[in-house]
C-alpha cells in the first residue's frame, strides 16, 4: 500500500511508537483508505464485532451468577431473571445476542458470496472467516446447553452422539466427550468451560480476519482491484465509521425490539422446562441458526454419512475461492451467476425450514434434494459458470461509470 | 436513494423470513387454542392488577393443593409490577404459612410462621410424593409454565376450560380426563374449577371463565416477573435508538456530501 511513513508529533509519541508502534497501527486504522462505494452489506463486519463485544461483556457478568451444575444451572439461569438487577435484560440480551450474531454473520457470508470478497487475493480472510463461523456455531451450541433445559439437554446428547459415527473408536469418543456414559455433569461443566473459553479464541481470529482484510484492502459492489488511496477511496474515518455506527444502531432497533418485546419467539418453550433424561421431546430441534445444518445431516440415511455430509457441506465452503473459476468478483457483472447466487440462497432457506421439521415423507425428500442442489451449486455450478458465463464488461474504476453517465447527459445538450 | 430503500427491505424481508419459519416450528397445535384479551400483550401491555390479586387467590385456594411454584418469594408478592399487595398484607399472607426450619441447636427441624423471603411451601415434599399422590402425574411446577407451553397463557386459559364429555367411542382410563386442549385429550388433572368455588375478596363473581382468566394472568406474571419493566425500558430504548438513528443519518449525509460532490 501506498500509505506515507507515519511519524508521530510528540517526542513521546515517537519513543513509544519505535518500540511498540501503537501510534502507527491506530493512525493506519484511522486513515486506512477503503472504496467509497461500499453499500450497507459492508456494514455487517462493524454490527458484527459488535455483537461478540456484547456477547463477552454479557457473558461476563452472566457468568458471575451461573452455576454449572445439573442441580442448579436451571434454578440459577432463573435466578439471574428474577433476583439480579437487570438480569432478566443481560440474559435475554446474551440469547437472542446469539441469534442477532448469526443472522449479522449469514448477512456478512452471503455478501461475500454475492460480491466475489472469496477471490483472490482474499483467500486468507474468507477462510479465517469460516474458521470464525464454525468456531461460533461450536460456542453457540455449548451455550444453548447451559440453561439446562429440556432442549439443552437433548440437543447436548442428539450433536454427541454424532461422534459415535466415526468407525471403531466413535463410543470411546463420546465417553471422552461426555466425561462419563451419559450427558451428566461433567459434561455440563466442560461445556461451560469451552463456552467461556471459545469467545476469546474468536476474538484472535477476528483480530487475524481484520489484519488479513487490511492487506489488500476491502472489495468493493464492483469487485475492481483499486489504487489506494485515490479518488475512489475515503479515509475509514470519519466516512466508513459513521456509515457503520448507522447501520449498527438500525440493527441495534431490531435487536431492541426481540429482547423487550418477543425475547422468547427464537426460544423453544421445551427449554423452560428442566432437562429430564428419561423424558425425550417430540421433535428435538436446535436453534434456528444451526437448523439448514440439521437438515443435511439428516438427508442422509446413515449415520456415519450425515456426519460425513455434514461436515463437508463446510469444508467445501473453504474451498470455494479455487471452486469458483471466475475472474470477475461482483455479480453484478455475472448475470448468470447473479441468479444461482439466489437460487442458492432459497436452498439455504428451505434447508432451514426442513431443518425444524420431522425428516419425514415430503420433508425429507425436499431436504435429500436441497442437500444435493447445495454440493451441485458449489461442486459443478461454480467451476463451470467461471468458463462458460459472459459476463459484463467492467468499468476501470469506481468512479468511471459515473463520470461515463455525465459524459452522455453533456452529448445531450 | 430508492436503491437505498430496496435494500432495507430486502433486509426486513429476510427478517421476516427467519421469525416466520422460527416460528412455525414452534407452533404444532392441531386445536386452535382459545384466544383471550390479556392486558399484558402489545408493546405497552401491563399486568391487570385487580385480576393478578384474584389469579393469587385462585392459586391459593386452588392450584397450591398439587402444584407448587418452587421459583417464587412471598416477597414477589409485594412488588413493583406484580399483585403489589402492600407490605402489611404481604407480612400476613406470609405468616400464613407454616415453613420448615432447621437444624436448630438442639439439631431439630421445627415449623415457624413464614417470612417475607421464604420461597413459597410446596404441596408435596418431593416429586416422588407428588405423583404417588395424583395417580403417577406430576402436577408440573408453576414457576416458568406460561414459557414452557406454546401459546403461554393462551393455554393454561383454554386448557381450563377445555374440560368436556368424551366424544362416542373415546376410551378413557381410569382416573384420566377429557380435555379438548391438552395432546392426545387426556389429561390426569380433573376438571376443578366451577361456578362460585371461591368467594372473591374484591366481590368480582367467581365465574369458571373469571377464574381461568385471573389465574392466567397471574400464571404469566409467575413466569415473568420483569414483564411490565421489560416493556417499559423498551418503549424508550428504541425511541432513544430512533432519534439517535436519525442524527446519526443526518451527519452522515452532510459528511459524505463532500465525497459525493467532488
Amino acid at each position: 500500500m501506498s500509505e506515507e511513513k507515519f511519524v508521530p508529533k510528540s517526542k513521546f509519541g515517537r519513543w513509544l511508537d519505535s518500540r511498540l508502534p501503537l501510534l502507527t497501527l491506530s493512525h493506519h486504522l484511522k486513515d486506512y483508505p477503503t472504496p467509497k462505494n461500499l453499500n450497507y452489506w459492508w456494514t455487517f463486519g462493524g454490527i458484527l464485532t459488535f455483537c461478540l463485544i456484547v456477547q463477552i461483556i454479557t457473558g461476563l457478568v452472566l457468568a458471575m451468577h451461573y452455576v454449572a451444575h445439573v442441580d442448579h444451572a436451571f434454578e440459577s439461569v432463573e435466578h439471574i431473571m428474577r433476583n439480579v438487577n437487570y438480569g432478566w435484560l443481560l440474559r435475554y440480551v446474551h440469547a437472542n445476542g446469539a441469534s442477532m450474531f448469526f443472522l449479522a454473520v449469514y448477512v456478512h457470508i452471503f455478501r461475500a458470496l454475492f460480491y466475489g470478497s472469496y477471490k483472490s487475493p482474499r483467500e486468507v480472510i474468507w477462510i479465517l472467516g469460516m474458521f470464525i463461523y464454525i468456531l461460533m456455531m461450536v460456542t453457540a451450541f455449548m451455550g444453548y446447553v447451559l440453561p439446562w433445559g429440556q432442549m439443552s439437554f437433548w440437543a447436548a446428547t442428539v450433536i454427541t452422539n454424532l461422534f459415535s459415527a466415526i468407525p471403531f473408536i466413535g463410543e470411546s469418543v463420546v465417553t471422552w466427550l461426555w466425561g462419563g456414559y451419559a450427558v451428566d455433569n461433567p459434561t455440563l461443566t466442560r461445556f461451560y468451560s469451552l463456552h467461556y473459553l471459545m469467545p476469546f479464541l474468536i476474538f484472535g481470529l477476528v483480530i487475524l480476519h481484520i489484519w488479513a482484510l487490511h492487506i489488500p484492502g476491502n472489495n468493493n459492489p464492483v469487485g475492481i482491484d483499486i489504487k489506494k488511496p485515490s479518488k475512489d477511496t475515503v479515509p475509514f474515518s470519519p466516512y466508513i465509521v459513521v456509515k457503520d455506527i448507522y447501520a449498527l444502531i438500525i440493527f441495534l432497533i431490531i435487536f431492541a425490539g426481540i429482547v423487550f418485546f418477543v425475547p422468547n419467539i427464537l426460544g423453544h418453550t421445551d427449554n423452560y422446562i428442566k432437562a429430564n433424561p428419561i423424558v425425550t421431546p417430540t421433535h428435538i430441534v436446535p436453534e434456528w441458526y444451526l437448523l439448514p445444518f440439521y437438515a443435511i445431516l439428516r438427508a442422509v440415511p446413515s449415520k456415519l454419512g450425515g456426519v460425513v455430509v455434514m461436515f463437508a457441506s463446510l469444508f467445501i465452503l473453504m474451498c470455494l475461492p479455487w471452486l469458483d473459476t471466475s475472474k470477475v468478483r461482483s455479480a453484478v457483472f455475472r448475470p448468470l451467476y447473479k441468479i444461482f447466487f439466489w437460487i442458492l440462497v432459497i436452498d439455504v432457506v428451505i434447508l432451514g425450514y426442513i431443518g425444524a421439521n420431522p425428516p419425514e415423507g415430503l420433508y425429507l425428500l425436499v431436504g435429500r434434494v436441497a442437500t444435493v442442489y447445495y454440493f451441485v451449486h458449489f461442486i459443478l455450478i461454480m467451476p463451470i459458470l467461471g468458463f462458460k458465463e459472459k459476463t459484463i464488461p467492467l468499468p476501470v474504476s469506481i468512479s468511471d461509470p459515473v463520470l461515463k453517465n455525465d459524459s452522455i447527459t453533456n452529448d445531450n445538450r | 436513494m430508492l436503491k437505498k430503500f430496496k435494500n432495507k427491505i430486502k433486509i426486513l424481508f429476510i427478517y421476516l423470513i427467519i421469525i416466520i419459519s422460527c416460528n412455525n416450528s414452534v407452533a404444532e397445535e392441531k386445536v386452535s387454542l382459545l384466544k383471550n384479551k390479556w392486558s399484558f400483550e402489545g408493546i405497552f401491555g401491563t399486568f391487570d392488577r385487580a385480576s393478578l390479586r384474584r389469579g393469587y387467590q385462585v392459586y391459593n385456594e386452588v392450584c397450591s393443593t398439587c402444584h407448587s411454584i418452587n421459583l417464587l418469594s412471598y416477597r414477589n408478592l409485594s412488588e413493583k409490577g406484580g399483585p403489589e399487595f402492600s407490605l402489611e398484607s404481604t407480612k400476613n399472607i406470609a405468616a400464613s404459612f407454616e415453613v420448615i426450619d432447621g437444624p436448630n441447636s438442639e439439631g431439630e427441624m421445627f415449623t415457624r410462621p413464614g417470612r417475607l423471603s421464604d420461597k413459597f411451601i410446596q404441596p408435596y415434599a418431593n416429586v416422588q410424593a407428588a405423583k404417588s399422590a395424583n395417580g403417577g402425574a406430576y402436577p408440573p411446577d408453576m414457576s416458568v409454565l406460561v414459557k414452557a407451553r406454546g401459546g403461554g397463557a393462551n393455554y393454561i386459559y383454554s386448557i381450563l376450560l377445555g374440560y368436556e364429555d368424551p366424544p362416542e367411542g373415546f376410551n378413557l382410563d381410569e382416573g384420566v380426563y377429557y380435555n379438548k386442549y391438552m395432546s392426545g385429550n387426556n389429561i390426569k388433572m380433573p376438571n376443578v374449577l366451577s361456578d362460585g368455588l371461591l368467594d372473591y375478596e374484591d366481590g368480582t363473581e367467581a365465574t369458571v371463565q373469571q377464574m381461568a382468566k385471573d389465574v392466567s394472568t397471574f400464571l404469566t406474571w409467575v413466569s415473568e416477573p420483569s414483564l411490565e419493566a421489560r416493556h417499559k425500558i423498551g418503549f424508550k430504548v428504541i425511541l432513544y435508538l430512533i432519534i439517535l438513528a436519525l442524527l446519526v443519518y443526518l451527519s452522515m449525509k452532510k459528511l459524505w456530501s463532500r465525497v459525493e460532490s467532488e
